[in-house]
């Protein structure tokens, strides 16, 4: 008898433990801060100004989601994380989300058990030569020197490569894309890889960005993207949602400038229920009507953000390639919202 | 016939009064005499001498123009190329537009600043009577105090909490003394059984939401930063580690085998651990340990592993310092009939403790430069803040020796003058006949 009600006792914990754990969307709101994994510091993507503000591509992301819950694109709790860190702080609850140029991969989905909500950034291994070298394709880089970060995905995709093409090289192992850099210039190697939007960030720094180009040949897939917790799928929707709102938002033209009128005037019906004054949305995500309208005024649309902080007319300078509305031949595809 | 006459005429010429002194010949004295012995003894010597300057040359002829003709003032790196228009020269604007940031980290309130400044000026009035024991004895009741005053300036947030602190450690030791006649363990743990008690008492006292309208704001310390964050680690883990090397090193001298294994293990295993890997314990494992959001704080957890790790190299150094000294002393402080305690406090440790100064600064100055392993679990130290916010800003990605050559400074000052403190320290106390 005591015993079963040892057992009964330690069930009721359990799922209370659960239930509490569950509630994600709960804790965020009763919390008024969302906690948001991201870089210690990546250019473009998550980076704090002059001021101590954080800025950035993946920053973007948790601002629209706070704007979302919250009602306040600036109740993020940033928590900075690194490339070993990262993990354990999603999976211990330190952070409700992970915003960190993650790619999304079988593993990290399954055997760390984290869901991956969708990709704001379709990245991949490129390489960048100086232009004296008069390479136009990295398959006439035979018998080249590589400089490359050990112990990553790209020294792996970047032996593959060389096999699959019958070709050799020479790697120049280096530690950190700072040092990769160093060398690169110092001519310690022919050619550099690592992922295109690190390349083009890199290359934006030189003092003679003109004198290196990027060959065409990409030849990994990275798809970045923000991720949760395996078990509770009500945040993961809310995430995953809001990052499909932006993206919808950029192909049915609904910017930040003009999204008031939008909202008054559409006679759209997709974007009328996009930005709530038409349908449930909102309430079937435990959320208020206005919600994806709150995300995609907090810094724009999915090509807004993309613009502002990584785009061709920042210092970085990416285009957008596979990350072009599908509309537009690239990969950004959001499911309907009805 | 006199004997000046007769030498008189027997030499054509005799001197009447003394030489005039003549200054030595040039190459036997002064600077001349000083190059000849030392640049150019022989001439193996001259010739490396040559080498050396030559080098020095080189180095200086391109360090310097890079150093002299530096840019103070532009809003990022390509202003600054576009400034320098193809010359080699270093852009210092990185430093002057962020130096709040590498002091005192990006997310301290910049109307704030006067606090740690203001913490970092009392740390020498509250460190100079440790340091220089001539001062007046009466200083050290401000380095009592100087903890929780540091505290309270840099966390901010009501008052309460340092004074209930203060109170604490004070009731403590009340109670200490007033049992210690007894017997030292009733004294010692009924000192941290009051301690604790009015700690607890104190917390429900305090009403949760005291911080909201403190004179200072409250600063979490996930906002602290920059090289504050390594002066508050390395000052904080140094003078704490001290203390309970002390202890460690003399628990492992005790014949009483249960602590004397709690410390040979302790010792043992801290020393078998890399620092890093207790960093990632104290970042990483422990967020497992704690329910969310109810985690002790990363700072205090990362004081602790850096406390543990040093203790444990203190400790080794001060027991150094006891097996030096000879087993005359030991016995001559039980002839005397001094008991344990007595024995250590007024002949032991003296002695050991000053045998051990050497070992205790490079432990001390290597800690301090430790610090900034912190940086790899994503705490924004100086370094930290240089490889994250700033090299990843659009503004100043590229810049690196500029950034890490002030790093370099600041720690080799710090460094450079802990250094020269032990050796002064080391002659003032050269009183006996070694």
């Amino acid at each position: 008898m005591k015993k079963s009600v040892l057992l009964g006792a330690l069930t009721v914990a359990g799922l209370a433990a659960g239930a509490a754990a569950a509630g994600t969307l709960d804790d965020v709101k009763a919390r008024g801060k969302l906690n948001c994994g991201v870089t210690t510091g990546l250019v473009g993507f998550a980076a704090p100004d002059a001021n101590g503000e954080w800025k950035g591509f993946d920053v973007a992301v948790c601002r629209a989601v706070a704007a979302a819950v919250l009602n306040d694109p600036t109740a993020v709790e940033f928590v900075p994380t690194t490339g070993k860190t990262r993990f354990t702080a999603l999976a211990s609850g330190e952070i409700d989300m992970l915003a960190r140029n993650t790619t999304w991969t079988f593993s990290r989905d399954v055997d760390l058990k984290f869901t991956f909500v969708g990709v704001n950034y379709y990245d991949g291994q490129g390489f960048m030569v100086p232009k004296a070298l008069g390479v136009t394709s990295a398959k006439e880089l035979d018998g080249a020197t590589v400089c490359i970060q050990t112990g990553t995905t790209t020294e792996l995709n970047l032996a593959d490569f060389f096999r699959a093409n019958n070709i050799s090289y020479e790697p120049v192992p280096i530690e950190t894309n700072a040092e990769g850099q160093q060398q690169y210039l110092a001519g310690a190697c022919d050619t550099y890889t690592t992922d295109a939007s690190g390349l083009a960030a890199t290359r934006a720094t030189f003092e003679n960005p003109g004198d290196h180009v990027l060959l065409p040949e990409i030849i990994s897939k990275e798809p970045l993207g923000p991720l949760v917790r395996h078990g509770d799928d009500e945040w993961g929707d809310v995430v995953r949602w809001t990052l499909n709102a932006l993206i919808t938002a950029e192909e049915l033209g609904v910017t930040s400038t003009n999204i008031n009128e939008m909202a008054a005037n559409t006679t759209n019906p997709e974007v009328a229920r996009l930005l709530g004054t038409e349908g449930t949305l909102g309430e079937m995500l435990g959320l208020d009507a206005e919600w994806s309208k709150r995300a995609i005024a907090a810094e724009g649309n999915y090509g807004e953000v993309f613009a502002k902080n990584i785009g061709e007319e920042t210092p970085i300078g990416l285009a957008r390639g596979l990350n072009a509305q599908w509309t537009n031949g690239g990969l950004i595809y959001s499911p309907p919202f009805r | 016939m006199p004997m000046s006459d007769t030498h008189a005429h027997s030499v054509a010429f005799v001197r009447t009064e003394e030489v005039p002194t003549a200054p030595p010949p040039s190459n036997a004295a002064g600077p001349a005499k000083w190059v000849k012995d030392n640049l150019f003894a022989t001439p193996l010597n001259g010739l490396l001498t040559l080498v050396a300057l030559y080098f020095i040359y080189a180095i200086l002829s391109s360090a310097l123009p890079w150093i002299m003709g530096g840019i103070w003032q532009a809003p990022s790196l390509a202003a600054c190329r576009e400034i320098l228009d193809g010359a080699s020269a270093a852009c210092f604007a990185v430093l002057s537009e962020r130096w709040n940031q590498l002091l005192f980290g990006f997310q301290y309130p910049d109307d704030q600043y006067w606090r740690p400044g203001l913490a970092f000026i009392l740390l020498f009035v509250a460190a100079a009577p440790v340091l220089f024991f001539d001062l007046p004895r009466k200083l050290l009741a401000f380095t009592a105090i100087y903890p929780f005053i540091a505290y309270y300036l840099l966390w901010g947030g009501t008052v309460f909490v340092p004074i209930l602190a203060f109170v604490g450690i004070v009731g403590g030791f009340l109670v200490y003394q007033r049992l210690v006649a007894g017997s030292f363990a009733a004294g010692f743990f009924g000192g941290i059984i009051a301690a604790f008690v009015i700690w607890t008492i104190g917390g429900w006292l305090i009403p949760d939401n005291a911080s909201a309208n403190a004179a200072l704001p409250a600063v979490p310390s996930r906002y602290m930063g920059g090289f504050m964050l390594n002066m508050m680690l390395g000052v904080t883990c140094v003078s704490l580690s001290v203390p309970i090397g002390i202890a460690l090193a003399l628990g492992r001298q005790s014949s009483m085998p249960l602590i004397k294994w709690i410390c040979v293990v302790f010792i043992e295993f801290i020393r078998g651990v890399p620092l890093i890997t207790l960093l990632f314990v104290a970042n990483v494992m422990l967020a497992y340990f704690f329910p969310p959001g109810s985690g002790v704080d990363l700072f205090l957890r990362v004081v602790i592993m850096i406390t543990m790790f040093s203790a444990a190299y203190i400790a080794e150094v001060i027991r150094g310092g006891l097996a030096a000294l000879p087993k005359g002393q030991y016995e001559a402080a039980d002839s005397l009939g001094l008991d344990y305690p007595q024995a250590m406090r007024l002949i032991i440790l003296p002695q050991a403790l000053k045998i051990s100064i050497p070992g205790i600064v490079n432990v001390a100055v290597g800690l301090f430069k430790d610090t900034t392993l912190v940086s790899v679990i994503s705490m924004f130290d100086m370094v930290g803040m240089i490889r994250g916010p700033i090299l990843a800003s659009t503004e100043w990605n590229g810049v690196y020796w500029e950034l890490f050559g002030f790093a370099a400074l600041l720690f080799f000052i710090v460094c450079y003058g802990i250094s020269q403190y032990s050796q002064w320290l080391e002659r003032r106390l050269a009183t006996d006949h070694r």
